[in-house]
């Protein structure tokens, strides 16, 4: 039975690209606001900075630095019908990525325990430059954070197709498509660090 | 036309294998160790490392890792396009700053 399928490969990537390039004006925008905001109050993002944990965001880097190469490796394997190895590399990075948001969580637990959260009684005591600084901290590594959550969710589903072979070595635009969503994130995060947990 | 002509058509370039990913990930790590370094040089080597080895990392992962080098023009000029967008914005908003 020969049926006929229409697929586009090159259109589905460039849709996700379109897609990606919108993520890349959300972010950009908040980084120009924050470097607006870092050129008016240096010194208060300088002390702002030095109140974050730097090992955890580098320890983070390094995550999902590793969870992007995995799935890119799951990518290879799967051009190679290597399906064993390809779920064992999105595995990994599914892995990752749940390490990243435990992390984070801890993180971000630690500065609710001092009581710096969005609209907390402590924030608004402090200098307004303070203030900007913890606003755009939460903002930008929270609405990463939904990102990564997003990003896991469309991984998972990657993990559950290449098991059922609904990705294959013929078929596997999906994947890239989602691998090409969690490298963005990965981007982004590339620059929340020194933005934030370096600016001391 | 099968589904099969049209899909390797479209991926008529070699792929790369496991190695040159990986190659890239070490060079990555690498840079992230000499970000990190740099930081702790005082505020003027801070900030160019920022400007310098962070975009060089997010060129890498974009390049390798999102297979852009892999694709043809019209995806570089998609995200050259954007990126040149988002660096007029950040000029006008700076020239507005310094004019004011």
């Amino acid at each position: 039975m020969t049926e006929h399928v229409h697929r586009d490969d090159f259109g589905a990537r460039l849709g996700m690209w379109l897609f990606l390039v919108t993520e890349m004006v959300l972010f950009g925008g908040l980084f120009i606001g924050y470097s607006y905001m870092r050129y008016r109050y240096p010194a208060e993002f300088h002390h702002g900075g030095s109140e974050l944990n730097a090992t955890l965001g580098i320890i983070n880097t390094l995550v999902l630095l590793t969870s992007s190469l995995t799935v890119v490796l799951a990518i290879v394997a799967v051009q190679r019908a290597e399906k064993k190895r390809a779920l064992a590399f999105l595995g990994t990075t599914l892995g990752l990525g749940l390490v990243f948001l435990i992390i984070k969580s801890f993180e971000w637990a630690a500065k609710f325990h001092h009581g710096l959260y969005p609209n907390s009684r402590h924030l608004a005591t402090l200098p307004p430059g303070e203030q900007v600084f913890y606003g755009l901290y939460f903002t930008m590594t929270g609405l990463h954070g939904l990102h990564v959550i997003a990003g896991l969710s469309v991984l998972g589903v990657m993990f559950w197709w290449v098991a059922t072979d609904r990705i294959r070595q013929d078929r596997y635009v999906h994947l890239e498509n989602g691998g090409l969503y969690w490298h963005l994130v990965d981007v982004i995060w590339i620059f929340l660090l020194p933005l934030f947990y370096l600016a001391a | 036309m099968s589904e099969h002509v049209e899909a390797s058509a479209d991926h008529s370039v070699e792929h790369p294998g496991y190695g040159t990913y990986i190659k890239i990930w070490v060079i990555l790590v690498v840079l992230t160790g000499c970000l990190v370094g740099v930081s702790h040089l005082g505020q003027t080597a801070a900030v160019w490392g920022l400007l310098t080895l962070t975009p060089l990392k997010a060129g890498l992962v974009f390049y390798y890792f999102m297979h852009l080098k892999y694709e043809g023009p019209l995806f570089k000029v998609v995200v050259l396009v954007t990126l040149g967008t988002l660096l007029i914005f950040f000029a006008l908003l700076f020239s507005d700053i310094a004019f004011r």
